[in-house]
């Protein structure tokens, strides 16, 4: 057996070496016996801040909100057995929404693995799909390449969650660095250019376009903020429509006259109309989810469509296309402005100022509207709170999370986002409980920016526990719960598909949320009527503490418009203030979710 | 219901490199699990000389845009360095070995006999009532002895799966 010299370092130092060369600089995690090791030389340098959560699964969303909000890769770390399966939800979370992320779980020692030792799980086989690619660190000569990989994986090509597990042996026994390697992978090359005559017959397919619509998601937002600013410039060339998914809300500004606001389930009436009614798409980043397509048969009928997608896997995934570009957004931005002020082809102008016409008839629907009244004592509308925290926040540099539900779609809706990376949701899976601790992970990046976590009543039950998180390290996060005393989304769907019978869906037993803030240290507010709306937005503002102002909703309010499961883009219900549409929601769409 | 689940299926042959790294074996069969793709037969070895790359040879029955849906997830997977669908890029050969145990006496016995020497399948290990025998073909042909051996006193069967390689020059 080697004898170790004094000089060598532990793999736990390795580890926190490999992490400084990736430009870490904040770790999110909670403790164990497992990684023990690694908090002890945590402990020992001053690099790299760990903020302590509450719960291993508010360190995964916590590294998502910083993640989403910074462009950066977060970090997580939890220990073995328990810590790693508590993390699973946040990295299916991370996988669906291609959030870049490193997990760095605890194991038991290497020769106890198998043997159902106190803390063991198989983290590699739980998590197999729950990550992008995970790994489990078995040599300490593996140790440095693997965390390296680890970053690389995570970060290029289509984002996700790797992790990494790693032994309490490897932790502890010297192991030797190595740095980063500077050539490609030996296996993983993701396409990041796109190909110059698809990007060419794209540009023709555009051109020859008379109803020419963008359709951009989180892709535009992973590939960094060059690549929204390209989108601008291209949709101000191309003078289409642009909508966006829930995921890509913030790539195009929405004070832009060009965009239509969110498509798909809870989207606009002009903006699912042009989808319809299109007879080019372009999507650019976004991956045709069901919640955008509605019925797959019936969707944009009749069009010509190009996908930009740096997963191939997406590419005629959900819907066939015609012209495929497998590419970096950014990337095939640039190649489609340089190609298109390239190609002398001209647009036909006056078809597109047709179609324009058309979609300014389907806007004056104005299918957000809601009534507010504004005489004393009246009801809050959920919208009308949603409408008056942006218009009272837009003039600074403000950071949005939400929890899932109703609340997160008037979000959407009526918050308007001007820059990409300002808007963290989850949107693939849905995770009640996100908002809190992403905002968690947003103001550690940003100690000094207005964080608003929009929620529900039932979502910030979820990880409520994260509120300490926020007291200790003096985290100023706002948290502004749409409070209508439902699981608003679930009761929703039950008044519009089963019955008006409300299974479950009440908000039985509720905190005093004033008090529960107080409790953590926090600064409770609470709006009963519209009267107190205005002046407990403008007091949640000033509070430079964490603040918790509990609004008190309509709770008979509905999200609308709303294409039922199983519809389609034209088969949108709008809501009471539109009596002429009535939609079908078909057998087929009951069995949908 | 709609235009795409009309559409007609086919199998596919499908060889995937990979890095011989742990769990990737998992990966690839989750892959197919977690999508609910169906696999008609799998095989997998070290095709190289330190044993680090493996060859996985995927049979798989879809619609077109199943295949292509498979064939994009595998190549997404980091430890796959290429996918090769054998079925499109060209003629290829695709065998499989199979063990069969038959047991009987009498004329049965003789007719097994005579059957095997046919299709050329080897006998490996006989006892007075019993025989084994080895017979490496394409799945058809394999599918078409098993057949004939049912009431000849089939008792056992272990086949290896598909294993298959393009025709001339061409390599994966």
């Amino acid at each position: 057996m080697n004898i170790v010299t004094q000089q060598s370092a532990s793999g736990a130092e390795i580890l926190l070496r490999a992490l400084k060369e990736q430009g870490v600089e904040v770790i999110f995690g909670y403790p164990g016996g497992a990684v023990l090791p690694i908090y002890d030389a945590l402990f020992q340098q001053n690099a790299i801040r760990h903020i302590l959560v509450r719960h291993e699964q508010a360190a995964v969303h916590a590294a998502e909100g910083y993640a989403r909000s910074t462009g950066k890769t977060g970090v997580v770390l939890v220990t073995s057995g328990p810590g790693a399966t508590n993390a699973v939800t946040g990295l299916v979370d991370a996988l669906m929404d291609s959030i870049p992320l490193v997990c760095l779980t605890g194991q038991v020692p290497t020769h106890l693995i198998g043997n159902d030792a106190f803390q063991e799980a198989d983290t590699t086989g739980i998590t197999r799909q729950a990550t992008k690619h995970n790994y489990l660190v078995k040599r300490a000569e593996d140790l440095a390449r693997i965390v390296h990989e680890a970053f690389h994986v995570a970060k290029t090509g289509r984002p996700g969650p790797v992790l990494v597990d790693l032994p309490k042996d490897i932790l502890i026994n010297p192991a030797p660095y190595t740095e980063a390697a500077k050539g490609p992978h030996r296996s993983y090359r993701p396409r990041i250019e796109p190909d110059a005559t698809r990007i060419a017959d794209a540009v023709a397919l555009i051109k020859g376009a008379r109803r020419p619509v963008l359709y951009t998601g989180g892709g535009v937002i992973n590939a960094g903020p060059e690549a929204a600013q390209l989108l601008t410039e291209f949709a101000g060339l191309v003078g289409a429509p642009v909508t966006s998914t829930l995921m890509g809300l913030g790539a195009f500004p929405a004070a832009n006259p060009q965009f239509l606001g969110m498509l798909g389930m809870h989207g606009t009436y002009e903006a699912n109309l042009a989808m319809h009614g299109c007879d080019v798409m372009l999507n650019l980043g976004a991956r045709f989810d069901d919640r955008v397509t509605g019925r797959l048969n019936a969707f944009a009928p009749g069009s010509k469509k190009i996908h930009v997608d740096i997963d191939p896997s997406n590419i005629n995934k959900n819907v066939i296309v015609d012209i495929p570009i497998v590419a970096d957004a950014r990337a095939a931005l640039r190649a489609l402005i340089d190609a298109w002020k390239s190609d002398p082809t001209r647009q036909d102008h006056a078809a597109l100022a047709h179609w324009w016409q058309r979609i300014e008839s389907w806007r004056r629907k104005d299918s957000l509207k809601y009534t507010q009244s504004l005489s004393p004592g009246a009801v809050i509308k959920p919208q009308h709170a949603i409408k008056r925290l942006w218009e009272m926040t837009r003039e600074r540099d403000t950071f949005v999370t939400t929890e899932v539900g109703q609340h997160q779609m008037w979000a959407a809706q009526h918050y308007r986002f001007e820059k990409p990376n300002r808007w963290m949701t989850s949107g693939g899976l849905g995770t009640m409980g996100y908002g809190l601790p992403a905002a968690v992970g947003v103001q550690t990046a940003y100690p000094n920016a207005l964080v608003i976590d929009i929620a529900g009543e039932a979502s910030i039950l979820m990880n409520i526990q994260e509120l300490g998180t926020l007291a200790q390290y003096r985290l100023p996060v706002k948290i502004f719960i749409l409070n209508n005393e439902y699981m608003g989304m679930v009761r929703q769907w039950q008044e519009l598909l089963h019955g008006g019978r409300y299974s479950e869906s009440y908000s039985a037993a509720l905190p005093d949320f004033v008090k529960l803030a107080e409790s953590f240290h926090a600064v409770g507010l609470r709006a009963k009527t519209i009267d107190d709306l205005d002046p407990v937005i403008a007091e949640m503002i000033a509070t430079d503490r964490p603040v918790i102002a509990d609004i008190c909703v309509d709770p008979r309010e509905n999200c609308f418009p709303m294409i039922p499961s199983g519809a389609a883009h034209n088969e949108m219900i709008l809501g009471p203030e539109h009596e002429d549409e009535a939609a079908g929601i078909t057998d087929e769409g009951l069995v949908l979710v | 219901m709609n235009a795409i689940m009309q559409e007609s299926l086919r199998a596919a042959t499908i060889s995937v490199l990979v890095e011989n790294e742990s769990g990737v074996l998992a990966r690839v069969i989750g892959l197919f699990s977690g999508r609910g793709y169906n696999i008609d037969s799998l095989t997998v070895a070290p095709v190289d000389d330190d044993r680090r790359r493996s060859r996985i040879t995927i049979v798989a029955t879809g619609t077109e845009m199943v295949i292509e849906q498979i064939k994009a997830q595998l190549d997404r997977l980091v430890p796959v360095y290429r996918v090769a669908d054998l079925s499109r890029e060209g003629p290829h050969l695709a065998r499989e070995l199979a063990l069969i145990k038959v047991v009987g006496a009498g004329e049965k016995r003789a007719e097994a006999l005579r059957l095997a020497d046919a299709f050329r399948a080897r006998v490996i290990d006989a006892t007075t009532e019993s025989f084994v025998f080895e017979l490496t073909g394409a799945t058809d042909k394999l599918d078409a002895f098993l057949d004939l051996m049912r009431p000849l006193g089939l008792i056992e069967i272990s086949r290896t799966g598909v294993a298959a390689i393009a025709r001339g020059t061409r390599t994966i």
